[in-house]
């Protein structure tokens, strides 16, 4: 494409067939404790690499 | 939904259901955006459905003849912009909607404990949420007994859970290291036979840190949270001691020392801003100065009478601010110095599953606090508020049914404000406390808290458009 460069292609819809394992940090372990942010945290499912 | 937003003359499209990124060339942008906002019903002339417009051979009439009197732009330059996105649209890239399904647990092993080690401090920081450490409730240390019993419930609720996390927080953590010692090996001695990974944090201010208690932070911590909000004038003249004297030249040597023996483990040097430091993107980069490259500086939590609590009026400004600390941290960056601001990580292909994007941070049903008596809370915000007690791990190890339904819906998907928010699965619905002590409600989000979110998220996802470009 000319106009349009594409980053990053669809992610979420393939992430809840093999999502929420549950063993990823919990986003208020890393620095925060007062705010919730969840898109800057690691994914640790093997299943979906 | 889309969300369309420039920076520096680059222009990028989120479609958020799918969770693709673009970046698109002026054409296509306003392209877009008035295809967007004919969606949204804001074009009283064009009202439409994607399929009624991408069914098209080419760009609709009214949106060429609105970009070339608007922009002038070339006409076959819009047709090839219409034919891209279209192209897009086909993929499931560009105007996508959710067509399957979010499916989230009955039930959630508890996962993460805050381990309130001990409710005192040595500072008295002017902004601190805990009252001064002692959450209200009198200064107090965790015994090692209450320790021990938490562990037992955690390993007891975590189910089939591999990897358990334990943040020792305050008040001041090192005040009562003695038994964040016992506790880490009373957990490590149980790894094994429960089949269990302990990952051990602790939040320091660093007033007691030595080099004993620094090189056992470095063996055992997989992540320490350093305090310190920047520059020394801004740091002491709101975290300090009883006496009055500011923590800055007491705290940085120890930072330095210990972050220079990490060996590449986590860690934040981690501040907050207040009104008092709007320009604190100068504290970031003080920061950097220090030799820290790991940074986190985060907006003050206060109620909003509180003299120091964020308000509406502060938020040109600090929005003036995140983009004044992106182009720091690009140009850092190009300068081979570059450094990471927690709240502008982002992950766009590998994150968290839209399960975890949806549920937030497991507040009061992944991921409780444990409270120097034993008490068992949400979290540590909730820490305190009576009507939010859990239970306790000396009595029993269940939880309040009734309070871990309610926490259970605090997901994006039932908060009627957020569903229709472009910033739903980065932020994943606010800060469960936050919302509450706005609005008595923790499906209500915090509006001042969700402004700069999103703002942090435009400049997180633009700095990796940059990163893209310069592949």
């Amino acid at each position: 494409m000319k106009q349009i460069k594409t980053l990053v292609k669809k992610t979420l819809k393939k992430s809840a067939c093999k999502g929420g394992c549950g063993e990823c940090q919990t986003s208020c372990q890393s620095a925060c404790k007062t705010s919730c942010t969840v898109a800057n945290q690691k994914c640790e499912n093997e299943a979906r690499k | 939904m889309l969300h369309l937003f420039s920076k520096n003359g680059i222009n990028i499209v989120l479609d958020v259901e799918s969770g693709s990124v673009h970046i698109f060339e002026p054409t296509a942008y306003e392209l877009c955006r008035l295809i967007n906002e004919a969606f949204d019903g804001d074009n009283e002339k064009l009202i439409s459905t994607p399929e009624s417009i991408f069914d098209m051979q080419s760009c609709p009439k009214k949106i060429k003849d609105d970009l070339i009197s608007l922009f002038c732009f070339d006409p076959d330059e819009i047709e090839e912009a219409f034919s891209e996105i279209k192209a897009l649209y086909k993929e499931e890239l560009l105007f996508t909607k959710r067509d399957y399904a979010i499916n989230l647990p009955d039930d959630y092993p508890i996962k993460a404990l805050c381990l309130h080690i001990s409710h005192d401090c040595n500072l008295r920081c002017k902004y601190c949420f805990a009252e001064g450490g002692d959450f209200g409730h009198g200064r107090k240390n965790m015994p090692f007994e209450v320790a021990k019993k938490a562990i037992d419930f955690v390993i007891n609720r975590s189910g089939n859970r591999h990897n358990l996390e334990i943040d020792f927080f305050g008040g001041e953590p090192l005040i009562n290291f003695d038994v964040v010692k016992k506790t880490v090996a009373y957990a490590r001695s149980l790894e094994k036979q429960y089949n269990k990974n302990f990952r051990f944090t602790i939040t320091t201010n660093g007033i007691l840190l030595n080099d004993e208690i620094s090189d056992y932070i470095n063996r055992e911590m997989s992540n320490v949270v350093l305090s310190l909000d920047g520059r020394k004038s801004v740091n002491d003249q709101v975290r300090y001691d009883v006496a009055g004297n500011g923590s800055y030249d007491r705290i940085v040597p120890k930072f330095k020392k210990l972050v220079s023996e990490r060996d590449g483990k986590d860690y934040y040097v981690r501040g907050t801003f207040t009104p008092l430091n709007l320009d604190f993107s100068s504290d970031v980069e003080h920061i950097h100065s220090l030799g820290f490259d790991q940074i986190s500086v985060e907006p003050v939590v206060l109620d909003s009478n509180d003299p120091l609590a964020i308000k509406e009026e502060h938020l040109d400004r600090i929005f003036k601010e995140y983009d004044s600390l992106t182009d720091k941290m690009e140009a850092h960056r190009n300068n081979g110095d570059g450094f990471n601001f927690f709240h502008f990580m982002i992950d766009l292909e590998q994150g968290p599953c839209v399960i975890k994007r949806v549920k937030g941070c497991g507040c009061g049903t992944e991921y409780v606090a444990i409270t120097p008596d034993g008490d068992i809370f949400p979290c540590h915000r909730f820490a305190g508020m009576d009507d939010f007690k859990l239970g306790n791990v000396l009595e029993s190890f269940e939880t309040k049914k009734e309070l871990v339904d309610y926490f259970k819906k605090s997901t994006v998907l039932n908060k009627p404000v957020c569903e229709k928010c472009w910033a739903k699965y980065y932020c994943s619905g606010g800060c469960a406390a936050n919302n509450f002590n706005c609005h008595g409600d923790i499906l209500k989000p915090h509006e001042i808290s969700c402004e700069m979110e999103r703002k942090r998220i435009e400049c997180a996802v633009y700095l990796k458009a940059l990163e893209a470009l310069d592949d």
